[in-house]
């Protein structure tokens, strides 16, 4: 595998001439985990939003090496998972379509059916694959960003209160992909809950 | 986007059918266009009573139910992604320029497809609506709902993430279209009154610069518009 490494240097963010951080630098290489922590309103989120290339920064810079190559944004987003509260999946479509139209406007031309039943398998969604969004729960519907962050099989993988909305059960399987992320590539967590901030194997914190 | 990668042609295909494929399920924008369409031409008809508008009348009239038409249904190809919360998966997911174009093909078929509804209605419903010219018709039904669509997804992105949608959009809307307005008036206007395809040249010009101009501005614009 090539060295990966995702660095931010000195990242500042402002709205309407309020301070959300300033400062926050961090560079993580493949195996590396970070939880980003800290109370409501200290930009957790924000900083996530940032990194996964949703929001610019007021300050600072983020840069995704490939192989010591910087990725420009449309390459980016092929190594980038996330999985957050904010994030929505499509109501009318059922849990099958939606990973299968997302992931060809990602541009991935063969989905691996094998990958994509092992991932809906493993959220105990395999047997509501063909129903709507729109009767999911909010539990069903946290399981199947999983899948759709997991689908691809990014080098990065971003949570952001990564257990908001699961049962006991889905808390497993999150821990397991946790394990298997931080073997093979780079983990960030954007949680308040200490026990989840122990996943990874260093802190920043914010506020 | 680089019009030679393949692999943003076909992500733009997949988005444009992902908004297909939507519409049919949500009929979003569709119900909105027919209602609309339907309501205006029963209004005009009512307030004309059996009078028949000349050439130039009914060519205005035409085009404002479909500027009227556009503003009510157009916009929804990013006000729904924002009042569904799914703005930010397309943003994860696709380039804006994949994002842009895909809306925008979007916005084209939807207009087109509302022009010739509108032009079928009038003929059905206004003895003084016959094209002569239909060379001169179909090709300023053509760039006018090109041009139309283009200026109407570039303001669609402006406005929607904007509390007062409803009325931001045609009030941001009218000074960007009435060019094209005034132009594909004129057009249809000769195109009624059966003039040789030659003496709308002008017209059609007009009407290439136009979409020229607002599709690579909107294009080199979109990244700002699109992403916070």
């Amino acid at each position: 595998m090539t060295p990966f490494t995702v660095r931010g240097t000195n990242l500042g963010k402002t709205f309407n001439r309020k301070v959300i951080f300033r400062e926050v630098s961090f560079e993580l290489g493949r195996t590396s985990s970070l939880a980003i922590t800290g109370r409501n309103g200290s930009g957790k989120s924000t900083l996530v939003k940032i990194i996964a290339g949703l929001l610019s920064p007021s300050a600072g810079s983020v840069a995704i090496e490939d192989g010591g190559q910087i990725l420009d944004e449309s390459r980016q987003r092929e190594h980038l998972g996330l999985v957050s509260p904010y994030l929505q999946l499509y109501d009318e479509f059922t849990a099958l379509e939606n990973i299968e139209i997302l992931s060809r406007i990602r541009g991935i031309k063969t989905l691996e059916r094998d990958h994509v039943q092992s991932l809906l398998t493993t959220f105990s969604l395999w047997d509501r694959r063909n129903d709507a969004l729109r009767v999911y729960s909010s539990g069903m519907k946290q399981r199947l960003k999983y899948v759709f962050a997991l689908v691809h099989r990014p080098t990065v993988l971003i949570l952001d209160e990564p257990t908001s909305n699961l049962d006991s059960e889905g808390v497993e399987s999150v821990k397991h992909v946790v394990r298997d992320q931080k073997s093979r590539g780079i983990m960030i967590i954007a949680t308040n809950e200490a026990q989840e901030a122990k996943w990874c194997d260093e802190a920043l914190h914010l506020g | 986007m680089d019009l030679c990668d393949v692999s943003a042609l076909t992500s733009t295909y997949a988005l444009l059918s992902k908004d297909f494929r939507s519409e049919l399920r949500t009929r979003y924008a569709v119900n909105a266009l027919i209602m609309f369409v339907v309501t205006a031409v029963s209004v005009i008809v009512f307030a004309l009573r059996s009078e028949q508008p000349d050439s130039g009348v009914l060519a205005g009239m035409f085009w404002v139910v479909v500027f009227f038409t556009a503003m009510s249904g157009l916009s929804r190809a990013f006000v729904s992604e924002e009042e569904r919360g799914t703005v930010l998966t397309l943003q994860l997911v696709a380039t804006p320029s994949v994002v842009y174009f895909g809306k925008l093909l979007f916005n084209t078929v939807l207009t087109v497809s509302m022009v010739l509804a509108v032009t079928a209605l009038y003929m059905v419903v206004f003895s003084g609506f016959v094209i002569r010219s239909p060379d001169i018709f179909f090709l300023t039904v053509l760039l006018g709902s090109l041009g139309l669509a283009s200026a109407s997804t570039i303001i669609a992105a402006i406005i929607a993430k904007a509390n007062t949608r409803g009325t931001l959009y045609p009030v941001l809307s009218f000074p960007v279209l009435i060019v094209l307005l005034m132009t594909v008036m004129s057009a249809t206007g000769k195109a009624l009154d059966g003039e040789p395809f030659a003496s709308a040249g002008a017209d059609f010009m007009v009407l290439l610069s136009y979409i020229m101009v607002m599709t690579g501005g909107s294009y080199l614009l979109f990244d700002f518009i699109w992403k916070d």
